[in-house]
């Protein structure tokens, strides 16, 4: 099954982190999602949580090469909230009435092993960054997230000249090297 | 500062953006020395964690403004959060105690229906729905004007309380029926009417409850022989998918049906009877289902409530096995079922004009 020109485009669009593309797929699927979850044991809030990790998990996705969706948008979503889902409630043990889910399906254990993976070394980076504290955390983020230069960093940051805002973004980056790679080597 | 400038070079030369003599220059440094080959390869590993940190990061940040965008302008269905809540901390709380008094009920219900299945006569199955009719007094009312015109007609006196209704059949003219059952179930006096409204005194002479199955009498000197049958009552089975259709008095008047033959068995794999997928209301029990050589394969009896269009149809050769049955029990009455159909190669709508004069209503008086 081959899926539609429109579909294509926004999954390109979610590729980009397009904000209409997101607001597209986001408008099309939540309220599907959000019934399955409160349905199901769940409240409001852990449905944005699985419906925004299922989007996650869609947007890694569509960032590879090898690239392919064999279903629509829609069944993958739900294919993968419906997986978070039940992991969630088995590990909550809140697994006790009848589940119903009447949509189609497609399988995504592997796409999922994959989300695993990734959002695990996600949250190694997310704590050392957080560990390392402010200003670190701002100045790296303003650097290596955000890609402004050092001229912009130290005018914004009120450093007498880029130099100095280099000296101290390389202090705080062996600090969070330090941080990330320790947790990433006992982690792994 | 050296140690500044090296990591510069490296995010540049990582990066791209070193031209190609200071590209060359530096990869002859990395081959030399394995510390800064160790130290590209390290940090080109960290920059991609980083971007990707950034990006999912910066795709977060989107899926919440997204998500509270939608909210504000409503196209998030909002939940009633706070029953919500309420229900599931008291699910949480009580759950426990649901479960144990779930089960204590739930034995209790099998107990008190195991007793009652035991102890009380045998009755169709409950959860499907008999299709015969309630004739409330109201539609009696309305009827009653029509009997008063045709006043010879009129068998049934004004008042007398009728209950239900379903359909019968001919299956022998000389004024044998075959209906269901349980629409003759607790009748004190049966009529049966035909397509041109006029009724005729019945009696039953057999049911089988187990088979869903009745055979009435029409014991009433107007009714006329109408010589032989167009239909004929088959034995053998049926195949899945034929089209078959049926007549009926879901009303006051004869409604024509069509649908398929969707399973070979009925409720729960009973082999008594088939499944068909056909629009029948309550009044269509009893009414014969032919298929499209005019041949009588079953008898409508019920319909699923849980599901739409599924209906069954007790087999047609079980109306033999009662026809035998009843011949070995009482000698007197002598039914030869009809076994010629003079209907194949019609087109349909002839067929429903020669059968709908062997099909009548079933009119019941109860106690």
């Amino acid at each position: 099954m081959s899926i539609s020109e429109k579909e294509k485009e926004l999954l390109k669009g979610l590729a980009n982190n397009d904000k209409e593309a997101i607001e597209a797929i986001y408008r099309d699927n939540y309220n599907l999602i959000q019934n399955l979850i409160i349905n199901n044991n769940g409240s409001e809030d852990d449905a944005r949580d699985v419906f925004q990790e299922a989007l996650i998990v869609l947007y890694e996705k569509s960032k590879t090469e090898s690239f392919e969706l064999n279903c629509q948008i829609r069944t993958y979503v739900y294919s993968v909230c419906r997986r978070i889902w039940l992991k969630k409630l088995q590990y909550a043990k809140r697994f006790e009435s009848q589940v119903e889910f009447l949509e189609d399906t497609v399988p995504v254990e592997e796409d999922l092993e994959v989300h695993d993976k990734l959002s695990h070394q996600y949250g190694i980076m997310r704590s050392a960054m957080g560990k390392i504290g402010e200003p670190c955390k701002s100045l790296l983020e303003a650097f290596y997230v955000h890609h402004k230069n050092m001229i912009e960093i130290a005018s914004f940051f009120g450093y007498t000249n880029a130099d100095n805002a280099k000296n101290q973004k390389y202090k705080c980056l062996m600090r969070l090297k330090k941080l990330f790679f320790a947790q990433y080597k006992n982690g792994n | 500062m050296d140690h500044i400038l090296l990591l510069e070079a490296v995010e540049r030369y990582l990066r791209g953006e070193m031209n190609d003599e200071e590209k060359r220059s530096f990869e002859d440094m990395r081959k030399s020395n394995p510390e800064l080959d160790q130290m590209v390869v390290e940090h080109h590993f960290f920059l991609g964690e980083m971007d990707r940190y950034g990006e999912i990061k910066r795709f977060k940040a989107n899926l919440y403004d997204t998500h509270h965008t939608l909210q504000e302008n409503g196209e998030i269905k909002e939940v009633n959060s706070s029953s919500s809540g309420k229900i599931a901390y008291l699910w949480n709380r009580y759950r426990r105690i649901v479960a144990v008094a779930a089960s204590i009920a739930g034995i209790t219900a099998l107990l008190i229906s195991g007793l009652t299945v035991a102890f009380s006569p045998k009755a169709p199955i409950r959860d499907i729905e008999e299709l015969r009719r309630k004739v409330t007094y109201l539609e009696k009312k309305t009827n009653s004007q029509s009997l008063q015109i045709n006043d010879v007609r009129k068998k049934i006196e004004p008042g007398t309380p009728i209950k239900f209704g379903g359909t019968s059949f001919l299956v022998d003219s000389k004024g044998y029926l075959v209906t269901s059952a349980h629409v003759i179930q607790d009748a004190t006096r049966i009529f049966v009417q035909n397509n041109d409204g006029q009724d005729f005194k019945a009696s039953i002479i057999y049911t089988d409850l187990e088979k869903d199955l009745a055979i009435l009498h029409i014991e009433d000197e107007d009714f006329k022989n109408p010589g032989s049958l167009p239909y004929s009552i088959g034995r053998s089975s049926t195949e899945l998918a034929e089209p078959v259709f049926t007549l009926g008095y879901p009303k006051d008047e004869i409604v024509y049906g069509e649908g398929y033959l969707s399973a070979k068995t009925g409720m729960k794999g009973d082999t008594m009877a088939y499944q068909i997928s056909i629009s029948a209301n309550p009044g269509n029990s009893g009414g014969p289902v032919l298929n499209k050589n005019g041949e009588v394969i079953g008898i409508l009896n019920a319909r699923q409530t849980t599901a739409e269009g599924v209906v069954f149809a007790i087999k047609s050769k079980n109306i033999h096995r009662v026809v035998d049955e009843m011949k070995k029990k009482d000698s007197s009455q002598h039914i030869k079922l009809s076994s010629n159909t003079n209907l194949k190669g019609m087109d349909r709508v002839q067929q429903v004009k020669k059968i709908e004069d062997c099909v009548y209503m079933v009119k019941v008086v109860l106690k």
